[in-house]
């Protein structure tokens, strides 16, 4: 058990090393002095700045990544949160907008808003592969595209700012009960001091309570157990009783609700409403690395979510140093593609070991040959 | 036609165990028994003359003019050439999502060759840039037997990736977003100049059916870029290739069983290699001509999610050339209208309701009694959308092509056929 650990583990670290030399020799062939871009990277890690930046974009990422992941527990692809939590801010920047309620009960709704809609957005996949046998890659790629103009279209036409104070099109600015406060008083109580201009965002206990959320749901009740049964072997679960109909719009609604959380940390933070800018694109995408990042361990996702945001926060740094700062979106692709390979890897190294114990056991030690130990 | 195999799930398609039920089919198809080399025309004359109905009865001209084609087939190029890639790579049992990012990798490369080197440079340097994208995906995918989605996605990142990284280290000086314009031109031709004039003639004389033919013929013919005119015979070369030779049987039978080629001495891993490499450098193409057909300079986020339109234009046409040329088609078209005026646009909506109509004739020749007075109410919708307005909403006219695409899975998914093993991973010698 101990070797297999060692092994899961080495995976991740192979990669990002491979990720690390591709990227050097990358930087080294267009004039760029790699010791350098990774002496500032590494700087970074003890940059406050750096830090709170890394943590307060990780939140949506660790979000992101959860959604993909409860999908991916069923051998789901639910490529289509991109277009879920974009949808979903929108309308809860809307609805946040037009009320205005003392703050718990604001923040609760304006959250509620976003998971209902997500998870509406996100039926529509799960409908179709479960009463009509479509893909759930192709028609949520589809909505993709669909969300964006269908959130094009309310935008201009519904929920626009109409006032004239502001350019960039927009919501309405949520009531300031819906604003989260900032972390930085709290961090300064415990001895932390940041520097005023990066402020520690609090979405991350959201994100925290989606992480637990998860784990809770997938490992311990009776629906998780399904839902992984139904991932490991579908004909079996079918077989002792699962639903495979009502598990799919199950975990569909699941994946979609925790995706419309995704997009909410800038309109209930430092933005206070939906521009397109405030609410960026990718994350969806984004979700899918950090999910495979993290194997779609609560833990794991963590880890990777706060990898990819530190290559973000760290270009800052890199910019200011007159260095290429794109290379660390090299480093993300590397690492991503290099760990899915790695994990394939250790999962046959893994496969073989077991059937050479295996073969081992039944036939009796020393009568096969040429297998290392 | 309906036939699967049951094999074919994971992320496949249509997931058997999951299929509706329909009964057993009552007839055949009333385009069952026209040969499929005959589909294509019969399917671009059909298309045509729904188009020009709705000229007549609009009066909307613009529909059908030879400049809305010549956008139209300049949009529907790099989304033909990115599904042409798609095709290589299912037929052969790949599911490609990373066309996006092996055309983002295209359009780089291309432009970076047609600035230092000359425009055919640019486009050679572009084939190379998405086929080695390909072969990335080749290497996951057939050789480590990663699942080919999360390879795709990963490609995505890492193309769009090590473009924005290449645009700020090459031309960083001037703008990290874009690249500077190509100086020289691919040449213009006139195909069939001897039918210029008299086509024109036609064109003018707004005859139904042929004025809109000839503007059709015009906007492939004359004056077009020697580049796009390669480019459309590739569509034709892929059949051929894939359906009249010897390799092109082999590449599909891997597509199909790669347990029983392999059998028959099918080197399985080499043709899915050459697939996907192929897949890569037509989708690179697609991006080359996204950016010597526009703006003729790289631009970040310039492919703008035409890879996965490519992938819903093959799908549309059900894993087959023709069909694809018809996919693609209907999403360029559906683009240009964006720029067009309102009373233009406006007009899409009686073509989309002649089509449901056409589509609820078919439905109640096949005796499906849900689908018929669906497609019959959709259609009635569609004009009554018509007649209570005056224009479309401009924002959601480029998403039509998705939502038919939607509206084709949901009523056609059962007719839809894809290669049997495509997305499975295969392991050489069965292990």
């Amino acid at each position: 058990v101990r070797q297999r650990l060692t092994l899961q583990l080495a995976a991740p670290a192979l990669a990002l090393i491979v990720a690390v030399v591709v990227s050097a020799v990358l930087l080294q062939v267009t004039d760029n002095d790699p010791g350098r871009v990774f002496s500032v990277i590494l700087e970074g890690a003890s940059d406050r700045r750096v830090l709170v930046e890394t943590i307060n974009r990780a939140a949506p990422y660790y979000i992101s990544g959860v959604a993909v992941a409860i999908g991916f527990k069923m051998n789901l692809f639910n490529i289509g949160t991109e277009g879920q939590y974009k949808i979903a801010a929108l309308v809860a920047s809307w609805a946040g907008a037009t009320v205005d309620l003392p703050a718990p009960a604001q923040v609760t709704f304006m959250l509620l808003v976003a998971v209902t809609t997500g998870a509406l957005w996100g039926l529509i996949p799960g409908i179709l592969k479960a009463f009509r046998g479509v893909s759930e890659v192709i028609s949520s790629i589809m909505l993709n595209a669909v969300a964006t103009g269908f959130g094009a279209f309310m935008l201009q036409r519904w929920f626009k700012d109409e006032s004239a104070v502001s350019t960039v099109l927009g919501t309405e600015p949520v009531p300031s009960s819906a604003r989260l406060p900032d972390l930085n008083g709290l961090v300064a109580k415990i001895g932390i001091d940041l520097p005023s201009a990066n402020r520690l965002q609090s979405y991350l206990f959201v994100a925290l309570l989606v992480g637990i959320a998860y784990h809770v749901v997938i490992w311990r009740t009776r629906f998780g157990y399904d839902l992984r049964a139904t991932g490991a072997n579908p004909e079996a679960a079918e077989a002792s009783g699962v639903n495979a109909r009502r598990m799919i719009l199950t975990t569909m609604v699941l994946s979609g609700g925790t995706a419309g959380l995704i997009g909410l940390n800038n309109v209930m933070g430092p933005a206070g409403r939906y521009t397109d800018v405030a609410v960026v694109s990718g994350l969806g995408f984004t979700g899918i690395a950090i999910a495979l990042l993290g194997r779609n361990h609560p833990v794991g996702i963590a880890f990777g979510a706060l990898l990819w945001a530190f290559m973000d926060a760290v270009q800052t740094p890199l910019s200011n140093a007159e260095l290429p700062k794109q290379i660390t979106a090299i480093l993300q692709g590397v690492t991503v593609l290099s760990v899915v390979i790695a994990y394939e890897v250790v999962r046959r190294v893994g496969v073989r070991r077991e059937a050479w114990a295996l073969r081992r056991a039944t036939t009796g030690a020393g009568d096969v040959e040429g297998v290392p130990a | 036609m309906t036939t699967v195999d049951p094999a074919a799930t994971g992320s496949g398609l249509v997931d058997p165990a999951l299929r509706a039920d329909d009964g057993p089919r009552p007839r055949p198809g009333p385009l069952a028994r026209i040969p499929r080399a005959a589909r294509l025309p019969l399917y671009v004359v059909v298309g045509m003359s729904l188009l020009s109905i709705a000229r007549v009865i609009t009066g909307a001209g613009q529909l059908t003019a030879e400049g809305t084609f010549q956008s139209a087939v300049q949009l529907a190029l790099p989304i033909g050439l990115a599904g042409l890639g798609g095709l290589w790579a299912e037929r052969a049992g790949v599911v490609n999502i990373g066309l996006e990012g092996m055309m983002v990798l295209g359009s780089w490369f291309g432009a970076f060759g047609g600035i230092n080197y000359g425009p055919w440079q640019g486009v050679a340097l572009g084939i190379l840039g998405g086929a080695a994208g390909g072969l990335l995906h080749a290497v996951a995918t057939v050789s480590f037997g990663v699942d080919h989605i999360i390879s795709g996605v990963a490609i995505n990142l890492l193309g769009a990736g090590l473009c924005e990284f290449l645009t700020s280290v090459s031309y960083g000086r001037v703008s990290t977003r874009e690249s500077p314009t190509i100086a020289t031109e691919i040449t213009r031709v006139d195909l069939l100049p001897f039918l210029k004039a008299p086509l024109r003639e036609l064109s003018g004389q707004n005859r139904f059916l042929l004025s809109d033919l000839a503007d059709l013929v015009l906007a492939l013919t004359a004056n077009v870029s020697l580049l796009l005119v390669l480019c459309l015979l590739l569509f034709p070369a892929t059949w051929y290739v894939l359906w009249r030779t010897p390799l092109g049987l082999r590449l599909r039978s891997v597509g199909e069983d790669p347990e029983a080629a392999e059998s028959l001495g099918v080197k399985v891993y080499g043709m899915k290699y050459l697939a996907v490499t192929m897949s890569g450098a037509l989708s690179g193409l697609g991006g080359v001509a996204l950016v010597y057909l526009f703006s003729g300079k790289f631009q970040g986020g310039q492919t703008n999610g035409r890879g996965f339109i490519g992938l819903a234009a093959m799908i549309f046409g059900n894993w087959r050339p023709g069909g694809l040329v018809v996919g693609a088609g209907l999403f360029g078209f559906m683009d240009s209208m964006q720029s067009q005026v309102d009373s233009t646009s406006h007009a899409l909506l009686i073509v989309a309701a002649l089509a449901f109509a056409v589509g609820a004739a078919r439905a109640l020749y096949l005796r499906k009694w849900i689908g018929a007075p669906v497609l019959a109410v959709l259609a009635a919708g569609c004009w009554w959308w018509y007649e209570r307005t005056d224009a479309l909403p401009r924002e959601i006219i480029p998403y039509f092509p998705h939502l038919t695409t939607l509206l084709v899975l949901v009523f056609a998914s059962q007719r839809l056929r894809m290669p049997a093993a495509d997305g499975r991973i295969f392991r050489r010698g069965g292990r």
